[in-house]
């Protein structure tokens, strides 16, 4: 018996294809899928200004561009930005779901790029604990991002690889929990994980360069950097949400 | 629209958009053409005991593997399926070109319809139009 290999020319398929799990588990993080993004629709609307909104929209576009370029980690392996980290970092946690999840259902309906019953595990994994881990740890290591440009450079780095292998995790918990069979749960576990350990150094490189570019010319519009306990440097008065 | 209150911060904020806009486009409509078209960490792992053999009706998998159980995507015979357009060689430029506009105008529509009233206190309130 053989299957046929969906894969395009170019670039294969890059997030959870549908079948990989069963229905009751695809079903679930569906459920669990449309809960996140509810909660944070209400909750982005105040990290949404007429600046922040525009933003937003650039960031997700970019993160469907880079997500095409998939990068060698081993001989046969290739691997590419999942965004946690990247988005939480410029626009925040709540926009950041929903950044990603709009790549991941632009992707999956116009590039048949990951499955439609598949939606809900790959919201999941990159949307909600992709982009909650990163912004964990970046939040966490703030102090360190403030401090100079290196240290906002190394928190980027860490909080993205972080975000690109607890997804992975989130992976394995799914498939431990549905997964549809073909490979025992510690093949995929250790497979999961050191692959994803590799990615998330590409994953730390892209996103380190890409929030140290923006820092260096619109460090207002950098999520982590603004919030609790306002900036005294690097925020001229026009930046927002200073108390008058 | 816009007084000419903030002219230079205006045309700073557009200038930084424009930009960032230009630099999506060009990852996904250029440097596309160089990835790698090797199965990424998470179909590495699902192929992981399968090997693929090449067919009269395409690629194949043999052996067990996770893969096995994916099923063809419902959407595979759309326009920009697999980042081509119709499926022709050599257009994952355009393709992602496409993907880039479409995401940008889905996303900032989205984003500037759930924006609070929360325009900038430093802002003359204008700017919506």
């Amino acid at each position: 018996m053989t299957t046929a290999v969906p894969t395009g020319e170019h670039i294969t398929a890059m997030h959870m294809s549908d079948g990989l799990v069963n229905a009751p588990t695809a079903a679930a993080f569906g459920l669990v899928a449309v809960g996140a993004l509810v909660l944070a629709a209400r909750r982005a609307r105040r990290d949404l200004d007429d600046r922040t909104a525009p933003m937003a929209g650039l960031v997700t576009a970019f993160v469907f561009a880079v997500q095409m370029i998939n990068f060698p980690i081993l001989p046969g392996a290739s691997g590419h930005l999942l965004g946690g980290a990247l988005v939480a970092i410029l626009v925040g946690p709540w926009v950041g779901t929903l950044c990603i999840a709009i790549v991941l259902v632009v992707q999956a309906l116009l590039f048949a790029d990951g499955g439609l019953t598949a939606l809900g595990t790959n919201i999941t994994n990159m949307a909600v604990v992709g982009v909650f881990v990163g912004y964990g740890v970046a939040v966490a290591l703030r102090r360190v991002a403030r401090r100079s440009r290196a240290g906002l450079l190394a928190t980027a780095f860490v909080a993205a690889l972080l975000n690109t292998v607890v997804a992975a995790l989130a992976f394995v918990v799914e498939y431990a929990i549905g997964g549809a069979g073909g490979a025992s749960l510690g093949t995929v576990l250790v497979l999961m994980v050191g692959l994803h350990a590799l990615i998330g150094i590409g994953e730390g490189v892209i996103t380190a360069a890409t929030v140290g570019a923006v820092a260096s010319v619109r460090p207002d519009l950098v999520h982590l950097l603004r919030g609790a306990g306002a900036e005294p440097a690097g925020a001229p008065a026009r930046t927002e949400g200073s108390p008058a | 629209m816009t007084r000419p209150a903030r002219p230079t911060r205006d045309r700073r904020a557009t200038g930084f958009f424009v930009g960032f806009l230009v630099v999506a486009l060009l990852i996904a409509g250029g440097l596309s053409y160089f990835a790698s078209s090797d199965p990424d960490g998470l179909d590495s792992v699902t192929l992981e005991g399968c090997s693929v053999v090449e067919t009269d009706a395409g690629e194949q998998l043999e052996g067990t593997c996770i893969a096995r159980n994916a099923e063809d995507h419902a959407l595979g015979s759309g326009p920009l399926a697999d980042y081509a357009v119709d499926g022709a060689d050599g257009t994952v430029g355009p393709a992602g070109v496409i993907g880039v506009l479409v995401t940008a105008l889905l996303a900032g529509g989205l984003f500037w319809l759930l924006r609070g009233r929360g325009t900038p206190p430093d802002r003359d309130g204008t700017s919506g139009s």
